[in-house]
């Protein structure tokens, strides 16, 4: 039933921001087809009336205090980014324009 | 006997009696990492310096006559998708190749707590997706078994770091299998607790529904005690659940009113002849220390592995969206004038290995629109079926025993280029993490080739108590623990 082409391929990569080789993209291409062939199984059985499982452990919304408590600090924060500007992360220009 | 070949339980008797060191032991530890992990490849960090210091600390507090927790002065290795405090965490991946945690996962707050010595960051599958350790950026890990066989994945640097001696417990997560089938196949016994039982604050999420942590260890006695270390609520994890902790002191109750499930569906084609021998025989012993056996049966178990891989890599999708080189991690050294969406796309092209990507690539196919009802919902409804079995199942039974794995260890290199085979290989542990239930896998026997064959026992959620009895019956009447790696090895 399901048949991935290298479009949809591309149109997933895409989606998740990942960039591939030709020659990923071909094997990408296979091997998602063999993955999905064998995932269509599930189509064997009727789930019409069955409910599904989100999570295995019965919680309503939890909540906590409304409080102050303490957290990282701007400088731990930044810590481990891989370029910073002061107190910001610096991330390459988002607007295209001139200066 | 070397210290670093001891359980932690009776590392304890030593430290208690006086006869040993957290330190002496320590330094036993790490040397037989300096002598052997350069062909075994369990860690990929060590602290060292870390280790001495806290050794010291607490044969200091013991000598002052101080109460010392159960697993005080024990060594342990932690899994490094564990987030650890200024020590580097790298979930195997050269996109946190250089990222140091600001903040302690809980389950490291928990054993800091209990006076442990944590020994250093242990190889997995990147991101924990795999089932050989083979996908690490760092590079695999060797089974002490056998050099040239995968330890089993995704927590094979925490298995074979216990199996080779060189840590006395370890911590794992296992979201599929990643504690139990590379527990089976180094021959150490791992668990995998009730989903909710352990925080997984700090653990570098995969699939948020299934990852739990757990412990590798040498024998069940430590399994409890680790185990009781490491559960209980925490704030900081809504779906963690506060439950009692006292399985250590409960092991030694009697099996002989205990009904054991044995699952027709675990006993099926593809089982390896000499696993499914070693299984039956296992079931026999526990036979013979009076639990009734009672046949189960779990109907839609040939459909676990489809609902799994669906549900794991569309909630990997998500959760490693947030890896875009911009707050933490690996970032695409920016050629000039490169937008920032194309800084996204280089960075994860860059930073993720190839079976991450693939993941991320399916999960994201069966999340997009148009496909969600067809993939990602049905495997949710699927997996309330798989769930509704175990129900049916532990109406008729107190715990059920099965394979861990239907093979042993395999061959390095073996299965890496078909997707599709590995993820076969979880067939027998991946029921476990959809139903949220705890299971445990232990020693039952070696094949011909003398590579260890695990035997896992699963459990009501919650009722750890039960398989860690039945394990520790079992174990005290087979007594697997005495056989080793060593001699057959380096």
């Amino acid at each position: 039933m399901t048949k991935i082409t290298p479009d949809v391929v591309d149109h997933v990569t895409k989606l998740c921001r990942i960039h591939l080789t030709n020659e990923e993209r071909k094997k990408f291409t296979e091997q998602l087809n063999q993955i999905l062939t064998y995932m269509d199984k599930l189509n064997e059985l009727n789930t019409e009336n069955v409910e599904p499982t989100s999570h295995v452990v019965p919680l309503e919304n939890v909540l906590r205090k409304d409080a102050l408590s303490p957290s990282l600090g701007s400088e731990k924060a930044l810590a481990n980014a891989p370029d910073k500007h002061g107190e910001y992360f610096k991330v390459p220009r988002i607007i295209n324009g001139t200066e | 006997m070397e210290l670093n070949e001891l359980t932690a339980h009776e590392i304890r008797n030593l430290l208690e009696s006086g006869k040993t060191s957290s330190e002496e032991v320590t330094r036993a530890v790490f040397a037989k990492i300096d002598r052997e992990d350069g062909q075994i490849g369990a860690y990929i960090t060590l602290c060292k310096e870390w280790a001495f210091d806290r050794a010291k600390t607490v044969d200091r507090k013991r000598k002052d006559g101080q109460a010392m927790p159960p697993l005080a002065g024990i060594p342990i290795a932690i899994k490094d998708n564990i987030c650890t405090r200024d020590i580097r965490t790298t979930c195997s991946s050269k996109i946190l190749e250089n990222f140091f945690p600001p903040y302690q996962a809980t389950v490291v707050e928990k054993i800091l707590a209990s006076d442990m010595v944590p020994i250093g960051k242990t190889n997995m599958d990147e991101f924990a997706m795999g089932s050989s350790t083979e996908t690490s950026f760092f590079g695999v890990t060797h089974n002490p078994w056998n050099l040239e066989m995968i330890p089993g994945g995704s927590s094979g640097g925490s298995a074979a770091s216990v199996a080779n001696d060189e840590a006395i417990v370890s911590l794992g997560s296992d979201t599929g299998g990643s504690i139990r089938q590379p527990a089976g196949m180094c021959g150490v016994v791992g668990l995998k607790p009730t989903y909710g039982k352990v925080s997984r604050f700090g653990l570098i999420a995969f699939a948020s529904s299934l990852d739990q942590i757990g412990p590798l260890t040498g024998d069940v006695e430590d399994s409890a005690l680790l185990l009781d270390a490491i559960c209980g609520h925490d704030a900081r994890d809504s779906t963690s659940v506060d439950v009692p902790a006292n399985h250590a002191k409960a092991l030694s109750g009697s099996i002989s009113k205990n009904i054991i499930g044995i699952p027709d569906e675990y006993f099926v084609g593809g089982l390896e002849t000499e696993v499914e021998t070693a299984v039956r025989e296992a079931i026999k012993v526990l036979e013979g220390l009076g639990a009734k056996l009672q046949r189960v049966s779990l109907p839609h178990t040939d459909y676990a592995i489809a609902t799994y891989y669906i549900i794991a890599t569309a909630e990997a999708s998500s959760n490693l969206a947030r890896y875009d080189g911009v707050k933490y991690g690996y970032r695409h050294k920016a050629e000039k004038g490169l937008s920032l969406s194309e800084m996204y796309g280089k960075t994860r092209s860059e930073g993720f290995g190839v079976e991450v990507k693939r993941r991320i690539g399916l999960g994201t196919y069966t999340l997009s629109a148009g496909y969600y009802d067809a993939y990602y919902l049905k495997a949710q409804r699927v997996r309330t079926l798989i769930r509704n079995d175990f129900e049916k199942a532990f109406g008729k039974c107190d715990c059920i025993i099965a394979p861990t794995s239907p093979t042993a260890a395999f061959r390095i290199g073996e299965k890496i280029d078909n997707p599709l085979q590995m993820y076969l290989s979880d067939i027998f542990t991946i029921p476990a993490n959809l139903a949220g239930i705890p299971a445990i896998s232990i020693p039952c026997g070696l094949t011909r080739d003398g590579l260890p064959i695990g035997l896992q026992i699963m459990g009501k959620a919650f009722d750890e108590t039960t398989i860690l009895q039945t394990a520790y019956a079992y174990e005290q009447a087979a007594d697997w623990r005495t056989i080793t790696p060593d001699g057959n090895k380096l």
